[in-house]
């Protein structure tokens, strides 16, 4: 009974632990999920639509990119693969992350690894550094609070931006492209970044004149990772964490 | 079904293939392949940059305004002060070149 009453209370504790480092991540993601609503609209999204894919995709970068892409009538397959691209990353965090959370049971690694986000995995790693256990119970504070608010925020988003007149006057239509060269900027410390983006520019550009949208995504995504594989290894800095 | 509900679930699994992926795939491997995990280390600005640039070149004043102002604010602050400080000028510069 006591025994049992401490570890209730722990967990309690954990789990709070948890919400109090997700406060600053929910904060910084608010805007963008009322902008992800308020685009996915734009983009001839339901309000319904833009609420299940914050809820089943829970990925920011890969919705606003399914959202541009739909909104230029590209194939679905392709807007698929997208998402997949923008997200594939997350396969390194998987790797990374299963070293410390492999002694969960199974149904709670499945969940874990539904709500693992960039910041997730980056506060995770923090705490596993820092030599403490990465728990269900903390984790699940961490990642549950990002996972609601964002979907919450997503269909106000969406009713809201229903509301808006002139979205051109608040620029909601560059709004991503701004984002975007904000997240590449953000990558800017990884070896490799300025040829990378060089050749992805270029080869997007072209592609946009010569094929056309949307092979120029595809065509320029293809450019930047086939430079970054050609050159000799020691130039990419591999080895070192992302 | 409509289309946009199959995207949104295959996009869905799509994601989530790749969050349990790489625990399920990658951790059975005693190493990657250096050329591979450069290729995917780049694949974010990649697959970022194809979004920016096009939109870019195609733009107008305003647009190329706000771009460098969140390239400059790059500099100093993060994600979130890039973006406020990109829309904050594109807003503006709206007003005034449309």
């Amino acid at each position: 009974m006591a025994v049992e009453a401490i570890s209730e209370g722990s967990a309690k504790s954990d789990f709070w632990d948890g919400v109090r480092l997700s406060m600053p991540v929910v904060v910084a993601s608010a805007p963008f999920a009322l902008l992800f609503g308020a685009i996915a609209v734009d983009n001839g999204f339901s309000v319904l639509e833009a609420f299940l894919m914050s809820a089943l995709v829970f990925g920011g970068a890969s919705q606003m990119v399914g959202i541009e892409l739909f909104g230029q009538h590209v194939a679905p397959w392709l807007i698929v693969l997208s998402i997949f691209a923008v997200n594939f990353r997350h396969v390194l965090y998987s790797a990374g992350l299963g070293r410390r959370i492999s002694h969960w049971p199974v149904i709670q690694q499945a969940l874990g690894y539904f709500i693992m986000t960039d910041p997730q995995y980056a506060v995770a790693e923090a705490r596993a550094a820092s030599g403490k256990a990465v728990g269900f119970v903390w984790y699940l504070g961490l990642g549950l609070p990002v996972y609601v608010f964002w979907v919450v925020e997503s269909a106000l988003g969406a009713v809201f931006g229903k509301l808006i007149p002139d979205t051109h006057a608040l620029g909601i239509d560059f709004l991503l492209p701004i984002y975007f060269l904000g997240l590449v900027l953000g990558f800017r410390k990884r070896p490799l970044w300025l040829p990378v983006v060089m050749a992805s520019a270029v080869a997007s550009i072209i592609a946009y004149k010569t094929v056309g949208s949307p092979w120029h995504v595809s065509i320029g995504a293809v450019a930047g990772m086939l430079l970054a594989v050609i050159l000799p290894p020691h130039h990419s800095g591999v080895g070192e964490r992302p | 079904m409509s289309t946009t509900l199959w995207i949104i679930i295959a996009g869905a699994i799509a994601t989530y293939l790749t969050r349990v992926g790489g625990h399920l795939v990658i951790s059975r491997f005693e190493n990657i392949h250096p050329r591979v995990e450069a290729g995917l280390n780049a694949v974010p600005a990649a697959v970022l940059t194809t979004l920016v640039a096009p939109a870019a070149l195609s733009a107008g004043p305003a647009e190329w305004a706000a771009l460098v102002v969140t390239a400059l604010a790059s500099l100093r602050g993060g994600l979130m002060a890039m973006f406020l400080a990109g829309t904050a000028v594109l807003i503006l510069a709206r007003q005034f070149v449309g």
